[in-house]
């Protein structure tokens, strides 16, 4: 068999699939076929490279360039210009930045700069449906290595240990510790489980779909370490059924590693039994935590319990379980075949090693950065992410989704890491970065984390069942233009009670978003009850549309298309908004071609 | 389950009946197989009919107030046919601030029906969901598997006119 000469990997991930990328890789390979190409070159469907906003996504080795927006109709060009000429197809080459130039090379991209690919390493590099790719990339090195020289269990939980590995999912509990948990606690008939949180429900967060999606035999080979470090043989990966992409990927993956002898019985003839099921989820928020999640797995309502006894020592089926997140195996791999050492090397004094966000909202750049613990956010923000858009103010970050907070301008120079976030009233999460700008109003935003943490409360304790819905209350008769300033009071109140007495992370952390625009907001808050005024212009009981005279040309479009007849004026001379009559739909604003309508 | 019979008349044929019990017997013996049954209940009638939960009770040896408990707890499972394209509108945080709200308010609109509701003649369902984390092209919505991204309200005519 002959080297392939050229490699076209062209993302498939969820993003760029709805963008068309799966037609720009069938006519990519007909059309090489058809050029008799196709022996000398390959196309390789791949994960998320993370510029999920410019997809389809096309990158062509050996040069690494990248091409973006990719349309079946480039694809000749591709062939003709690079593939056969040699020569870059300048038009569709991405620039992340506004001034930056337009690069030829992955690498020197501002995107990528920043960034340090360790759970994202294979990511958008190699075809995930094919596991010789993942062997090929130092895949199941770890395992055969561990396996065949029998490797005490005892070493492989201190090397995660040294290598300050924290969970990823949320609190940031030590990993290796869980595992050290795991492995000691007794089990009466010797069964243990190790189980993977793949329900990653935070809204605005995709990293574990990215990892799912790109590169699923990571999780695999992570998952069989960690049945050999504790004692299992048996593991589950609990997903969301909303990733079906991921979900199928997960089959074949596990399939493929059964087809190899890496999963099943006596793994690669040492005696070793672990094999791996999935389980769906079908749409429960509160599944992420971690009781729950057990709970659901065994076929029952997704009810989380009180801890202790945790899962380590009581969990599935009341067996002692290892339960860890999706970017947390992600990064065991690499761990065990580079060492503790250049784990730790990498991150702050107390989070090592790096962290996966997705980075969206209001953002140039919206997509997947992985980044050393430390990083500064406005690194984040305006190095990677390319800063607002539309000339828009930066206002604030949301991390954390529903349990997290918002992180104001103000503290943008602040080093992410675990500690640091809590400190400033959010927390890490599973890693949404949502950036929002002037337009985005506060009290709207904690409404809306309410809104959903009322939703999502599966009922069981009193505090999050009756707590959220009044502090939702609160919060809806404030955007109304109907709060007191006593209301502060009492929301605070209720949110330190919650956090108290609630029976779950996720009702003891849904006060955090309204605390900490509380406290870095508040103007906005009693602008909203003293002024009856919505700063951002977004609750529509508060805002008012107006005509700028001195802007409107009288053209009478406004006035066509408002629903109720609120608008009136002659032909070529300012028209007037009735505020009595108006429903502030917004119509006329976004019809006026002379930015003559204005809210406030 | 109260009067669901006098509004919905159930639909179902001898063969989905037949698929759902071949499933049943592939899966009883596996632990938890309560989730991965009702899964293709919804898969095969598209809802969880009464009927055929009364089937996966007592095939599994479950109590159906057990069943019915775990139905009603994820908000995946519907008790209730959905319409025959289902639009899944993201109110995730990363639409939300994209201004998702404004498309759902202009689904309802062109549809005349609330989200949860399904149209008149069937043909279309609304649902907001929270985050298919496709959060790069908010905001998002799934109509049946198909993504569009990238939305404003004015293309949402051109878009449902497709089915």
């Amino acid at each position: 068999m002959t080297p392939f000469k050229t490699h076209i990997l062209v993302c498939t991930c969820e993003a760029c699939s709805a963008a068309g990328s799966v037609a720009v890789a069938e006519e990519l390979e007909r059309q090489l076929k058809e050029k008799s190409l196709d022996t000398r070159i390959a196309v390789v469907r791949t994960g998320s490279l993370g510029l999920c906003d410019r997809g389809p996504v096309v990158v062509v080795y050996p040069e690494g360039t990248a091409y973006v927006q990719v349309k079946v109709s480039d694809v000749a060009e591709i062939i003709n210009e690079h593939v056969i000429g040699g020569r870059i197809v300048e038009h569709l080459l991405h620039k992340t930045h506004e001034d930056e130039r337009a690069t030829t090379s992955l690498d020197d991209m501002m995107f990528f700069k920043h960034q340090k690919r360790i759970a994202l390493r294979n990511c958008g590099i190699i075809d995930p449906e094919n596991i010789d790719e993942y062997i090929g990339a130092d895949g199941y090195t770890a395992l055969t290595r561990i396996l065949t020289e029998q490797t005490l269990p005892q070493e492989i939980i201190n090397c995660v240990k040294e290598s300050g590995l924290r969970g990823r999912g949320g609190a940031g509990f030590s990993t290796g510790l869980k595992w050290q948990f795991a492995a000691d606690a007794e089990s009466e008939d010797g069964i243990k489980y190790v189980c993977c949180n793949a329900d990653e429900g935070d809204p605005g967060a995709f990293m574990d779909r990215s990892v799912l999606e790109g590169d699923p035999h990571t999780i695999l080979e992570a998952m069989a370490i960690a049945g050999y470090a504790i004692g299992a043989h048996q593991g589950y990966i609990y997903i969301r059924a909303e990733y079906p992409v991921a979900v199928k990927r997960l089959q074949i993956a596990i399939e493929q590693a059964r087809e190899y002898g890496l999963l099943g019985k006596n793994i690669l003839n040492t005696g070793f039994d672990f094999d791996l099921e999935l389980r769906l989820g079908a749409g429960a928020f509160v599944c992420g935590e971690e009781t729950a999640l057990l709970v659901s797995i065994e076929g029952k309502r997704g009810e989380p319990r009180n801890r202790p006894p945790f899962p380590a020592v009581k969990g599935l089926y009341q067996r002692p379980t290892l339960l860890n997140n999706v970017e947390t195996y992600a990064n065991i791999t690499w761990i065990l075949n580079h060492g503790a050492e250049a784990f730790a090397s990498v991150g702050t004094e107390r989070s090592k090693g790096t962290k996966v966000f997705a980075l969206g909202g209001k953002i140039v750049n919206t997509g997947l950065v992985e980044i050393p613990m430390g990083t500064t956010l406005r690194t984040i923000i305006e190095d990677i992410g390319g800063g607002v858009p539309n000339g828009k103010q930066f206002k604030a970050a949301q991390t954390g989704g529903p349990s997290g907070g918002c992180i104001p301008a103000s503290l943008i120079d602040t080093p992410i890491d675990y500690d640091n976030l809590v400190e400033i009233g959010s927390m890490m999460g599973s890693g949404g970065l949502i950036v929002m700008d002037e337009d985005n109003c506060m009290v709207d935003i904690a409404k809306f984390f309410l809104d959903f943490v009322v939703d999502e409360s599966c009922g069981k304790c009193t505090p999050c069942r009756i707590g959220t819905k009044r502090l939702y209350d609160l919060l809806d008769k404030i955007t109304r233009g109907e709060g007191e300033m006593e209301d502060l009071d009492t929301i605070e109140e209720l949110c330190y009670h919650l956090k108290d007495s609630a029976l779950c992370a996720l009702g003891q952390s849904a006060p955090n978003p309204v605390l900490s625009t509380l406290k870095h907001f508040r103007a906005e808050y009693e602008a909203h009850i003293i002024e009856k005024r919505c700063p951002a212009g977004i609750c529509k009981n508060l805002v008012n549309f107006w005509i700028v005279e001195d802007k409107c040309k009288g053209c009478g479009l406004c006035a066509k298309n408002c629903p109720v007849d609120a608008i009136s004026g002659t032909l070529r001379e300012p028209y007037s908004i009735d505020t009595s009559v108006c429903i502030k739909c917004g119509l006329c604003e976004s019809n006026c071609r002379f930015d003559a309508v204005v809210r406030a | 389950m109260p009067n669901r019979k006098q509004i919905l008349p159930y639909h179902g044929t001898k063969e989905q009946e037949q698929e759902l019990l071949q499933f049943i017997a592939a899966h009883r013996e596996t632990p938890g197989a309560a989730m991965p049954v009702l899964q293709k209940v919804q898969e095969i009638f598209g809802y969880l009919p009464e009927e055929a939960l009364i089937v996966v009770a007592t095939e599994l040896d479950i109590p159906l107030s057990e069943l019915y408990g775990v139905a009603s707890f994820y908000a995946q499972f519907s008790l209730v046919p959905k319409g025959e394209h289902r639009i899944s509108l993201c109110l995730g945080t990363a639409c939300y601030v994209k201004g998702s709200a404004d498309i759902l308010a202009k689904l309802e609109e062109t549809l005349q029906i609330k989200s949860g509701e399904v149209t008149p003649d069937g043909k279309f369902s609304i649902d907001a969901c929270r985050c298919i984390g496709a959060c790069g092209l908010a905001p998002v919505m799934m109509i049946d598997d198909d993504v569009y991204g990238q939305l404003t309200p004015d293309q949402i005519p051109a878009i449902l006119a497709k089915y």
